[in-house]
């Protein structure tokens, strides 16, 4: 059944392997960088005097984190471009 | 009862506003439709869009500038390379091109995948490429600037800064108070130099490099690493005696441990450069790519409906652009602080010694 899917989508599993690796670094993304905007959000409300220094904090965070989501993006594109 | 001639009205509106932004949708679907008439002729000449080609193009290292369609906006930058038969050789790009603009080969040597060939052998290019070009041009701007900087604060002295010195100060001072003092301590002023000059260079070559026209150029690899390279050379050498017995010979652990904790602590010292030029590099290339992708889909789907909408996406993801350049150029100097800091500090160690 996957060798006629590839057959008719005329693709090879490799790019698959791209596509879904890709979505899976989105969510991974997606969760870190929700946690920290969770904790800045929850932290600024305890403290609302605080809240230059947690914002600037967690939007370097965000930053880092977004990174490492992009080094796994650019290995997929890398993948999809090779083929 | 006296509601409903308003809900109606506003449901009526809300159905008309539905039914004109379908319309234009369709409107634009059936545009397309002249167009095969046309097609029969053109289908051997008209390429299909390539997407991930042209997104290529934009962000990878070239040997002309293309700055815009024609003769006239093409700058042909000089090549030049260096092969042990011929020595060093120097032309302008131009040979390398046809009328037609297509890449003919010139004198022996061939382009290919814009590596440059000599009987088909690699020869070491030394050219002056378009991030090359971008690089001299970021040096000259941030020396302009710099320089008059320094040159208002001797002018001014005693005085508030005034110009493009209170433009700058509140970022030099925040680079020094927030990210060198606390990681350098008294030896501040030693690597501040550095320091600022990176955290500029890099910022500076992130905002030009997000310019309509302008050359990827911290989003090449080979910037990135020595940049990296940079920063590990000054954190070895300045490194003291602590700093080194601590990775080679790890103090206050039992010794089966210690020859565990040697290899990984060597390979330590390199992933921390490695870090530092991934980091950057994969930033602002994959910030390029996402914006270029975005303004390719209106050419994948040939249709103006999907430009506008592409165009007020591609605005605001601009501005997250601008954003990300100025934190890498952060997040760069801060880990760089961060280890020239480790490297050279000094702490009591009563205890394990």
């Amino acid at each position: 059944m996957m060798n006629t899917l590839a057959l008719l989508l005329d693709i090879s599993y490799a790019i698959m392997g791209a596509g879904i690796g890709a979505g899976l670094v989105a969510i991974g993304a997606g969760i870190g960088i929700g946690k920290i905007g969770g904790s800045a959000m929850e932290s600024m409300a305890r403290q609302p005097e605080a809240s230059g220094k947690i914002q600037g904090a967690m939007l370097i965070i965000a930053a880092l984190i977004e990174v490492a989501a992009l080094f796994a993006l650019v290995i997929c594109l890398l993948i999809s471009f090779r083929q | 009862m006296s509601a409903s001639p308003r809900i109606l009205s506003r449901f009526s509106l809300l159905a008309a506003v539905v039914f004109l932004a379908f319309a234009t949708i369709s409107f634009a679907g059936t545009q397309e439709e002249p167009e095969p008439a046309f097609d029969e002729h053109e289908t051997s000449n008209e390429k299909e869009f390539d997407a991930s080609a042209v997104i290529l193009h934009h962000v990878v290292d070239d040997h002309i500038w293309h700055l815009w369609e024609g003769h006239s906006g093409t700058i042909f930058l000089p090549v030049i390379v260096y092969s042990s038969e011929r020595g060093v050789e120097t032309f302008s790009s131009h040979h390398f091109y046809n009328e037609h603009h297509q890449i003919i080969a010139y004198n022996g040597y061939t382009l290919e995948h814009n590596h440059i060939l000599l009987n088909g052998e690699k020869v070491l290019d030394l050219s002056i490429t378009k991030n090359v070009a971008m690089l001299l041009l970021n040096a000259v701007l941030l020396m302009v600037v710099f320089l008059a900087v320094a040159k208002s604060y001797k002018n001014n002295q005693g005085k508030a800064p005034r110009g493009i010195a209170s433009l700058f100060e509140p970022i030099i001072v925040f680079v020094r108070d927030e990210v060198v003092k606390p990681n350098l301590g008294h030896n501040t002023g030693k690597f501040l130099p550095y320091l600022l000059t990176l955290f500029f260079f890099i910022l500076f070559g992130n905002l030009l490099g997000l310019l309509p026209g302008a050359a990827n150029m911290t989003g090449n690899i080979a910037v990135t690493l020595t940049l990296a390279l940079l920063t590990f050379l000054i954190t070895n050498f300045n490194g003291n005696k602590q700093y080194w017995s601590h990775i080679l010979w790890t103090p206050g652990v039992p010794l089966p441990l210690r020859l565990v904790i040697l290899p990984v602590e060597i390979i330590g010292i390199f992933t921390k450069p490695f870090s530092l030029t991934v980091r950057l590099f994969v930033a602002i290339t994959a910030g390029h790519i996402v914006l270029l992708s975005l303004i390719c889909l209106t050419f994948i789907f040939k249709s103006y409906m999907v430009g506008a909408v592409s165009s007020v996406i591609v605005l605001f993801i601009n501005l997250i652009e601008l954003l990300v350049a100025g934190i890498q150029a952060y997040v760069f100097t801060q880990f760089s602080a961060l280890y020239i800091g480790m490297a050279i500090a000094e702490h009591e160690h009563d205890d394990h010694h």
